[in-house]
């Protein structure tokens, strides 16, 4: 069968280079580097080595990388952490359309009493750095906000939001899972106190993430335990997974700069093609500031999970911000806070593509779509 | 991926029936965009009286779809009374059964086939599910609409009913209604299922109930102390006896009346009853 998978937001299958550089450490260097023999001592720079290919994807100091298991746990750290750090009467500001890693510790610290602030955001799901600057005039927060939104792939204007609260005195963190590998980022330029990374979407495997914390951030531990990490997270380290996430990040300094165009013009091959056949078909989300492998299509008048199973069986992996695919009533809480009208809501799709997806893949998928609309169409009382 | 059955995958991507039946008797609208699936079913009787034809249009996901197509077979040579009858249950069994968080879309089905039959009774296009107050107001879910699932299904919490009808999945604000509703109908459903209290004995069935129960429960113990009883007089719960032989002159008489007579009619005939002995 074939087996075009357009799913890269959700996750990415392990690259070739990384599962080889993994072997080693299930069966023959599978000490523990904290142990005080030859043993385990000689994992331990391996794990220095991965802190360092992490650091310079991201232009950041080694000592400034903390392994986690996931963007989840970074997420996690980093907001309760620095909520917890700042003390009382400190908000949480945060937008609307965050991942679910973000909007738990939310509600977590709104339940307990904390006060948060959600941006909105506009119809091109874009926010207004002007409204930051208005919440963090008001008194001390903490600041959160993606980097790129995982549904739509729309980016925000980071460098500008982190600016503006790094004037206000506040500390900044950003998800940034769906951005690193896919945009080029440099922390000495971009004033950001945090930032979350998962291995699985940029090709290493599920079960490792990155905090990153600049120096002097203020941050209590989240994962209590040993010292490893600088006593910033215990446990003991994922030793393979850690390896694997730094042969990642070094393939991703490699490919960002040519592959983010290569990626965009399939996208937009994707994109144009199925705009043109299908009518009543709209993009969602600002299609300028935008990651290059994302994009996410409403077809009108029918529900996303038809759609997905119907391509499902013709070998094509995709998702959707439907409700009956997220296992609740409602579609996407992304979509809805853009104010997309309900008879584009339930049939959006997202196509994300990566490094691995080609022109022949992306013509199958313009000439295999078309028709599963058409049919589903056929059977909507809207049309 | 759904746990979905090869039933509900075969209706879903064969569906049968799709389309708007030609001037039909009775049409069904149901749901909304706003809602995320919805359903128009129409369906004509031929000259029998049972359903000639039945057709639907539906938006929704795979099992919305599969619901729908299973919906218009099933009924297919059906009468009307026999179509007012299928339940929700029944279109999810027809499709070898639907996963938990998807029975809403079987009750789409008998709501669409409700509002048909009303349509064909009446003439009546608007939504019969939507007279009556509104429960969940993100959905807009009645209060008629939420006992119809809790009933049917015999649900017992608020997640079920949101399984069902969707009542309760939004902002979550009605779920204390929905609880309320859900005790009110167990409630009823409880005393239904309890056997029907027992209609009021005439005189004459009370005093042969007590002359049997006398009988079989009191004299026997009697008898083996050489003693016995006899039904002086009844009136209405005051029970007049007689001892007789050894219980006559019996100097624990008055404990037999209370610990065995009086107990035994209790037990057999009325809690009411209180026992007398005749006035010599």
């Amino acid at each position: 069968m074939k087996n075009v998978y357009l799913d890269n937001n959700a996750t990415t299958g392990v690259a070739p280079e990384v599962a080889k550089v993994m072997q080693p450490f299930f069966r023959e260097l599978w000490g523990n580097p904290s142990s005080m023999h030859y043993f385990g001592g000689q994992v331990a720079h391996h794990i220095e080595a991965a802190r360092e290919q992490v650091a310079a994807l991201i232009r950041a100091d080694p000592s400034e990388i903390v392994f986690t298991s996931c963007g989840t746990e970074s997420d996690n750290t980093a907001i309760r952490g620095a909520l917890e750090a700042a003390g009382p009467h400190t908000r949480l500001i945060t937008t609307r359309v965050e991942h679910a890693a973000i909007l738990g510790p939310a509600r977590h610290f709104k339940e307990h009493g904390g006060e948060v602030v959600e941006l909105g955001v506009d119809a091109s799901g874009q926010l207004d750095p002007a409204e930051l600057h208005r919440e963090l005039a008001k008194g001390p927060a903490v600041v959160s906000i993606m980097w790129a939104n995982n549904e739509t792939g729309v980016i925000f204007p980071i460098q500008e939001l982190a600016e503006i609260t790094q004037q206000a005195g506040c500390v900044f963190h950003t998800d940034a899972v769906q951005a690193v590998g896919k945009l080029p980022i440099n922390l000495q330029q971009t004033p950001i106190d945090m930032l979350s990374l998962s291995g699985h979407k940029l090709h290493a495997p599920k079960g490792i993430g990155v905090l990153y914390v600049r120096k002097g951030t203020k941050l209590n531990p989240f994962m209590l335990g040993g010292h490893q990490e600088s006593g910033r997270r215990g446990g003991t380290e994922n030793v393979p997974y850690i390896v694997g996430l730094g042969k990642a990040c070094e393939l991703a300094a490699e490919h960002v700069t040519a592959e983010g165009p290569r990626v965009a013009a399939l996208r937009d091959r994707l994109e144009g093609g199925l705009l043109k056949i299908c009518p009543d078909t709209t993009v969602n989300g600002d299609r300028v500031n935008r990651l290059p492998n994302t994009t996410n299509i409403s077809f009108q008048f029918i529900e996303g999970e038809g759609i997905l199973y119907h391509m499902s069986d013709a070998g094509i992996a995709a998702s959707s911000g439907s409700a009956c695919t997220s296992g609740s009533l409602e579609p996407s809480h992304v979509i809805r806070a853009m104010g997309v009208p309900f008879t584009a809501a339930h049939g959006s799709i997202r196509f994300s593509l990566s490094r691995y997806n080609t022109e022949e893949e992306i013509d199958y998928v313009i000439e295999t779509l078309p028709p599963i609309v058409t049919r589903l169409r056929e059977l909507s009382p809207f049309v | 991926m759904w746990d979905y059955t090869d039933k509900v995958m075969d209706h879903f991507k064969n569906p049968r029936n799709v389309g708007v039946v030609e001037s039909p008797d009775g049409i069904g609208e149901v749901g909304s965009l706003a809602c995320g699936d919805a359903l128009k079913l129409t369906f004509k009787l031929g000259d029998d009286g049972r359903i000639s034809d039945a057709k639907f249009q539906t938006f929704g996901c795979a099992s919305a779809i599969a619901s729908s197509s299973a919906l218009t077979e099933m009924i297919k040579g059906m009468t009307i009374e026999e179509a007012e009858k299928v339940t929700n249950q029944d279109i999810a069994t027809f499709l070898g059964g639907l996963p938990e968080q998807k029975m809403h879309c079987s009750v789409m089905g008998r709501e669409a086939l409700e509002v048909a039959i009303e349509n064909y009774h009446t003439g009546r296009t608007s939504k019969k599910i939507l007279e009556g107050k509104v429960v969940c107001k993100c959905f807009g879910i009645t209060e008629d609409e939420i006992e119809h699932v809790v009933r049917d299904n015999k649900l017992t919490t608020a997640e079920q009913v949101t399984n069902y009808c969707k009542a309760g999945g939004g902002c979550g604000g009605c779920v204390p209604e929905i609880e309320a509703i859900i005790e009110r109908v167990q409630k009823e459903l409880r005393a239904a299922a309890a056997p029907a209290p027992a209609k009021p004995r005439t005189i004459l069935e009370t005093i042969r109930l007590i002359e049997e129960t006398m009988e079989r429960e009191i004299r026997p113990t009697l008898q083996r102390d050489g003693g016995d009883i006899d039904l002086i007089d009844v009136d209405h719960d005051r029970v007049i006896i007689a001892f007789r032989g050894m219980c006559a002159q019996c100097n624990v008489a008055e404990f037999t009346m209370k610990d065995v007579v009086e107990a035994k009619l209790r037990e057999f005939v009325s809690s009411d009853i209180t026992v007398e002995e005749a006035k010599a």
